[in-house]
């Protein structure tokens, strides 16, 4: 009983803190249609500011805001490669993201930066709330997780926000009506890598270190999440869809611990297993257009 | 009826003409085997309210004509484009966006299918207007969208919170019209707006454009390879040909033709031979 709880728990709060990478993707890959693979970089990257600053004495929620910083600046990159170099999407995410392993490596020193020493914003809060543990942990990613909340169910029903959202719907038709979309594609890929990297740098804070490779297969698994949270929630109206994104990262998290607790399942088995849910769950409507005998378009291939 | 393109410059060039084209020419893939004059000195000047059909074979310029009005590219160097006074040949793409609204063939081209009827007419109602971090809908918006399509007649005003995907051709082209007008561009430009609808529900729209341009006083310029409904529609017929304007009917003149007559005007002014093959022109509605 006491495990299922504290399984529960731990989902919970990975739910939330990797809710924040869902989002991100959400925002690239089905708001702004722009299937934006810098996430594997930003992630680390937000974690590496957050550990750097935070062992040079910066203060840790500084640290955080400048993880996120970071995280905006990068994805603002990837923007401007396709939006201004018109390099396609799918290369411009690529080609940030191996920047980024190099720039991360430079901005930590080594690959590892361990916080166990350090002042966290776990630790500041302990300190604030008398928690500690998994509670700690739940209370301060859903703090982030509510203000990231609010804050974009508000920006996305405003007007810059709808030309956002119709950027990625129907950009002809925006430009049409005198948005540069240019700048609403930058602002989304900004907005989305800024939040990886805040998910990042709490997740460092909340492990105890920053590494190189923790971002290795984050883009699949916040794909995930964000097709497990519409599967699940089927969403309807922005306040929903940010829900079943934080939703989603949960169920997935959920099923991924307790993959571990079968006998044949390793923990590096978890990727392959990931992989597999999102090639199964994309397939799905290319297969109920075949077995319906519906017209199915050619593949795109960018 | 014997009105040539250069000819047709008003003597009396006004300021307060909605559109002034000047000497416009549009050359694509100059230099090269496939050089085209899609646009051959064309000038052309609108008053306000002025409601031209265009009509004309394939290839004869008219989309380029509409693609140059809305600024999608410029003309060659020499031509002008003037909007309500202003000088806009060099204001492109988006900037041009407050001047002109479009309706284009496809319904799915003038609507964001995955937002909702509303998110859509807010998002039109700010046409080339700075956007800022106001929440989007409020009660004052909503009444002025239901007003506007109430007068669609489609019912659409009780489901504005439905995603536009979800609509029917017809309605989908109505919003799109209600979208075009809602913010008062100088010009409104139809690009066959009606050509993929069935024919009853092209009759709706049409009678619907029709009304929206009589009733706020639109600029408009629409092009249809359907003859009865060029000569039926608007205070004004031009026909192109080969990046020219080789006709251009004034309203009086307009009311007593019919579709054989204009024919054989065009073959007047075209000074060749109609072959049925050379144009694409429907009679039927």
């Amino acid at each position: 009983m006491t495990t299922a709880l504290s399984i529960l728990n731990s989902s919970l709060y990975e739910g939330l803190a990797f809710g924040l990478v869902a989002i991100g993707v959400y925002m690239t890959f089905r708001v702004l249609d722009f299937p934006d693979l810098s996430v594997d970089g930003t992630f680390p990257l937000g974690a590496a500011v957050a550990a750097v600053l935070i062992t040079t004495g910066v203060n840790p929620h500084l640290a955080t805001l400048a993880a996120l910083a970071s995280g905006l600046l990068a994805g603002f990159t990837t923007g401007i490669l396709n939006t201004k170099l018109r390099i396609s999407a799918l290369l411009s995410g690529i080609l940030v993201m191996v920047a980024l392993y190099s720039i991360n490596l430079r901005i930590m020193g080594r690959p590892n930066i361990s916080l166990i020493r350090e002042v966290t914003i776990f630790d500041w809060a302990s300190n604030f709330l008398g928690l500690s543990g998994l509670s700690l942990s739940i209370v301060v990613a859903g703090v982030a997780a509510l203000v990231v909340f609010l804050m974009l169910n508000w920006f996305l029903r405003t007007d810059i926000g709808l030309a956002l959202r119709a950027t990625g719907d129907n950009e002809h038709m925006v430009r049409g009506l005198g948005v540069d979309t240019d700048k609403t594609v930058l602002l989304g890929c900004a907005l989305g890598n800024g939040l990886v990297a805040l998910a990042g740098a709490l997740v460092a804070q909340n492990q105890g270190n920053a590494d190189i490779n923790m971002g290795s297969g984050m883009i699949v698994m916040g794909l995930a999440s964000v097709i497990i949270g519409e599967g699940i929630f089927r969403p309807k109206g922005i306040s929903w869809v940010l829900v079943a994104c934080f939703g989603g990262a949960f169920v997935y998290r959920l099923f991924m611990t307790l993959a571990l607790y079968t006998t044949f399942l390793r923990a590096s088995d978890l990727k392959l297993i990931t992989a597999a849910l999102v090639i199964i769950a994309l397939a799905i409507p290319y297969l109920r257009k075949r077995i319906r005998h519906e017209w199915i378009p050619p593949a795109t291939r960018w | 009826m014997d009105t040539t393109g250069d000819k047709m410059v008003n003597l009396a060039m006004q300021d307060h003409n909605i559109l002034e084209l000047l000497r416009v020419s549009k050359t694509f893939a100059r230099g090269t085997v496939d050089e085209v004059k899609a646009l051959n000195c064309v000038s052309l000047t609108m008053a306000p309210g002025d409601f031209i059909t265009v009509i004309g074979s394939n290839g004869a310029g008219k989309s380029t004509l509409l693609n140059i009005i809305a600024g999608l590219f410029p003309p060659d160097n020499g031509g002008r484009v003037v909007i309500a006074g202003e000088d806009v040949t060099n204001l492109l793409g988006y900037k041009r966006a407050s001047y002109v609204g479009r309706v284009w063939q496809q319904p799915d081209m003038g609507t964001a299918g995955k937002l909702s009827i509303e998110e859509n007419l807010s998002l039109a109602l700010l046409r080339g207007k700075p956007r800022g971090f106001k929440i989007a809908l409020n009660r004052e918006r909503r009444r002025f969208f239901r007003t506007r399509l109430a007068s669609l007649g489609l019912g659409l005003e009780d489901r504005l919170g439905v995603p536009a995907h979800t609509l029917s051709g017809g309605q989908r082209q109505a919003l799109a019209l209600i979208m075009a007008t809602i913010s008062n561009p100088a010009i409104l430009l139809l690009d066959e707006h009606t050509a993929t609808l069935d024919p009853k529900t092209a009759r709706t729209v049409l009678s619907i454009t029709d009304e929206i341009i009589t009733r706020e006083k639109m600029t408009a310029v629409m092009v249809t390879h359907n003859m009865e409904v060029a000569l039926r529609y608007g205070n004004r017929l031009i026909m192109m040909h080969r990046g020219r304007v080789i006709l251009d009917i004034a309203e009086e003149q307009k009311k007593g033709l019919s579709v054989t007559s204009l024919l054989r005007a065009f073959e007047r002014a075209a000074g060749e031979e109609f072959t049925d093959d050379s144009v694409l022109l429907s009679s039927e509605l």
